[in-house]
């Protein structure tokens, strides 16, 4: 047997898409090489499969079969589209930045609307312009993963956001991921950098257009965060039933910022959200919420690596899942203290309540502590409602779906109520009572 | 006709029958306790009323103005207008009390046809009962029964009786666990709903609740039977000499 028979069906088609269209992907020179290396980098395992421990309870290979090719740029009529789908995704007096099928789309964005002390670069622009030396550090992080390197070597745009020194930031900036073609994938990767002593709102939304079916999203999103800079972060995944979204998020924080971070995944039918925080300024306070709303066959992994540095670091993650049909959650959160991270104080909590007996949730807590003066803890619960508290609420009236509905919540919002933010806060329970809606 | 008319009640939990042949009968603007030992089915009757799921009803009928109760899910016998005050009122952390008062009014509102409480009657209303019953406007906003004392918790269960307003009461042990005081306030807070459209089904162990509502009839029950019914002198009757001569009966 040779090697090339040996290779499996899925990396063969990878392959193929990467050849076909490396051409027309942004960048020449050094950005080309780049892609070329990360492109070898995925390939050494492929998708991640079940047999990778990192990747062990959500098995690509199994779930997703394909690697797609990116998508063509959007045409008038995508835009249009697109743009039908914006109106439902406004969250409040956000500036948008709009991402159309992996395409920077400018004339949906609201560029104008963002002031003094804040750039907004194409990425695309930037990996095309020759003359940058630095264009291909661009798909470089310090993490290494499969799908994060098929990114790098993928990438067709993305956002590059630098906040000012010191710049509050009045409305929150949204980037928006609309997916307007069926079958194909988007590749995008953002940039964020919170200057020193600044304030931002970022908001992330994944949603499909109209008739947007079976496509995938491969995201990464490289935030800095600056010393004494707070960010509010909200991450919102409505993607098609069909839709395949795997994203990651780079986090690196300097001395005494503030990161209060909430996602919601309530599509796709699989998909991973997997960040990786580094604590690396004493004195900053990081809290990471979510929830998962599965149902039908959806599968949705969260996996966070929130890595304390350094000393006198704060981190509280809090989790939720609710998991309907046979709908499967996974949630692995790795807390790392580094020898020299004295006073780390670290907690994570993750519940998932499960509302079929097919349903199905998987926790993986993991403390990695190197230090000895520490407060670290975790917890995790996984189990259907409570029938003691259904008949209560029964027997005052309310239907079974309504009694479900007001305890899912109640679950829900001890994650929620994490949310800093009001209008975020507001915004996600929404969204939350509307999946509930539809459930009844 | 009856309010509540309970024919021959056969039920079992888990293979096991814990009434045998129950009959009671219950005329609006009734009061009627409901005493026996412990183990003797009166908390499972209570149960079976309001439709607590796990037990099964292998003979007899239950009747509410004559319609079948047994035929109707937990919600619609609320509607209708059965109310069970719970001997242990369950907490459920994040979901605030006036929420909680308002979705269950509304949802037995709609059940009956009628429109939705507008926000300034209701919370008019809610406040007005709270107060009646000592009840401090910041328990209201706490998650149901969350980190309410046992007497907060049964006066919790009074204020949804007034506010619900239904036509068959029945109360479930509610002394157990409270001090004079507070069972006082309870028991006045009670006697206040008591009318002539109204009855209630007071199910007690022991006999001093019964000097705060004083009941028309009085039943005992053993064994999972009524096996003796009279007027309220039966109560005083049973705290002089006990269950035991009962217990030989059934």
């Amino acid at each position: 047997m040779n090697l090339v028979l040996a290779k499996t069906d899925t990396g063969r088609a990878a392959d193929n898409v990467f050849t076909a269209a490396r051409d027309r992907l942004p960048g020449a020179g050094p950005v080309a090489d780049a892609r070329a290396q990360a492109f070898a980098a995925y390939e050494r395992v492929g998708l991640p499969h079940r047999r990778i421990e990192e990747w062990k309870y959500t098995d690509l290979r199994a779930l997703v079969r394909d690697v797609l090719a990116p998508a063509d740029r959007p045409d008038a009529a995508a835009l249009a589209r697109a743009k039908a789908a914006l109106a439902r995704e406004a969250a409040g007096e956000a500036a948008k930045l709009v991402l159309v099928d992996g395409a920077f789309a400018p004339d949906l964005s609201d560029l104008a609307a963002l002031g003094e002390g804040v750039s907004v670069k194409p990425l695309r622009d930037v990996l095309e312009n020759g003359a940058n030396p630095a264009a291909s550090d661009l798909l470089l992080t310090s993490v290494t993963d499969p799908m994060l390197s098929l990114n790098a070597a993928m990438v067709t745009d993305g956002v590059l956001v630098t906040i000012a020194d010191g710049k509050t930031l009045d409305r929150p900036i949204q980037v928006v991921h609309v997916a307007t073609a069926s079958g194909t994938a988007a590749y995008t990767r953002s940039h964020l950098q919170l200057g020193k002593g600044s304030r931002a709102t970022l908001v992330e939304s994944f949603v499909g257009a109209e008739g947007a079916t079976a496509y995938q999203v491969n995201d990464a999103v490289i935030l800095w965060i600056g010393d004494g800079a707070e960010l509010s972060h909200l991450r919102l995944m409505t993607d098609a039933d069909d839709a395949v979204n795997i994203s990651s998020a780079i986090i690196t924080a300097g001395a005494k910022a503030r990161l209060n971070m909430f996602n919601m995944t309530g599509g796709g039918v699989v998909s991973r959200y997997q960040g990786f925080v580094t604590l690396a300024g004493e004195g900053t306070d990081l809290s990471i919420n979510g929830i998962n709303l599965l149902k039908g066959r959806q599968h949705g992994d969260t996996t966070l690596v929130v890595d304390h540095a350094v000393p006198h670091c704060t981190s509280r993650e809090n989790f939720r899942a609710v998991v309907d049909d046979r709908g499967h959650s996974v949630f692995q959160g790795r807390i790392i203290v580094r020898p020299d991270a004295q006073k780390t104080d670290g907690k994570m909590m993750t519940r998932a309540l499960l509302l079929s007996d097919e349903a199905e949730a998987d926790n993986k807590p993991e403390l990695e502590i190197f230090a000895d003066d520490v407060s670290c803890g975790h917890g995790a619960t996984s189990g259907a409602l409570d029938d003691s508290l259904l008949f209560y609420l029964r027997a005052r009236g309310l239907s079974e779906k309504e009694a479900q509905a007001l305890l899912i919540q109640a679950f829900l919002g001890e994650a929620i109520e994490q949310i800093a933010d009001d209008d975020l806060r507001d915004f996600v329970s929404g969204k939350a009572e509307r999946w509930l809606e539809a459930r009844r | 006709m009856a309010l509540l008319e309970v024919r021959d009640l056969h039920v079992r939990v888990e293979e096991r029958e814990i009434l045998h042949g129950l009959d009671l009968t219950v005329n609006p603007g009734e009061v009627h306790a409901i005493m026996g030992p412990n183990g003797s089915g009166k908390s499972t009757l209570s149960h079976v009323i309001a439709g607590k799921p796990g037990y099964e009803v292998t003979e007899g009928q239950i009747l509410f103005r004559g319609e079948d109760l047994l035929a109707m899910e937990p919600d619609e016998r609320a509607a209708k207008g059965v109310f069970l005050a719970f001997q242990y009122p369950v907490e459920i952390p994040g979901v605030a009390t006036m929420n909680f008062l308002r979705t269950a009014l509304n949802a037995q509102r709609k059940a009956r046809g009628e429109e939705e409480l507008d926000t300034p009657s209701f919370l008019k209303t809610v406040r007005e009962v709270a107060k009646s019953l000592n009840i401090p406007q910041d328990m209201l906003r706490r998650g149901v029964n969350v980190g309410f004392s046992g007497g907060e918790k049964k006066r919790n269960e009074v204020l949804q009786m007034a506010l619900f307003q239904p036509s068959l009461c029945i109360l479930d042990e509610m002394d157990s666990g409270l001090d004079i005081d507070a069972l006082r306030i309870a028991a006045d807070g009670v006697n206040a709903l008591r009318s002539p459209d109204r009855a209630m089904v007071v199910i007690t162990h022991y006999q001093r609740l019964l000097n705060y509502i004083v009941p028309d009839v009085v039943h005992v029950m053993s064994r999972g039977r009524v096996v003796k019914s009279g007027d309220k002198e039966l109560a005083l009757e049973l705290e002089a000499s006990g269950y035991a001569q009962f217990e030989d009966a059934a």
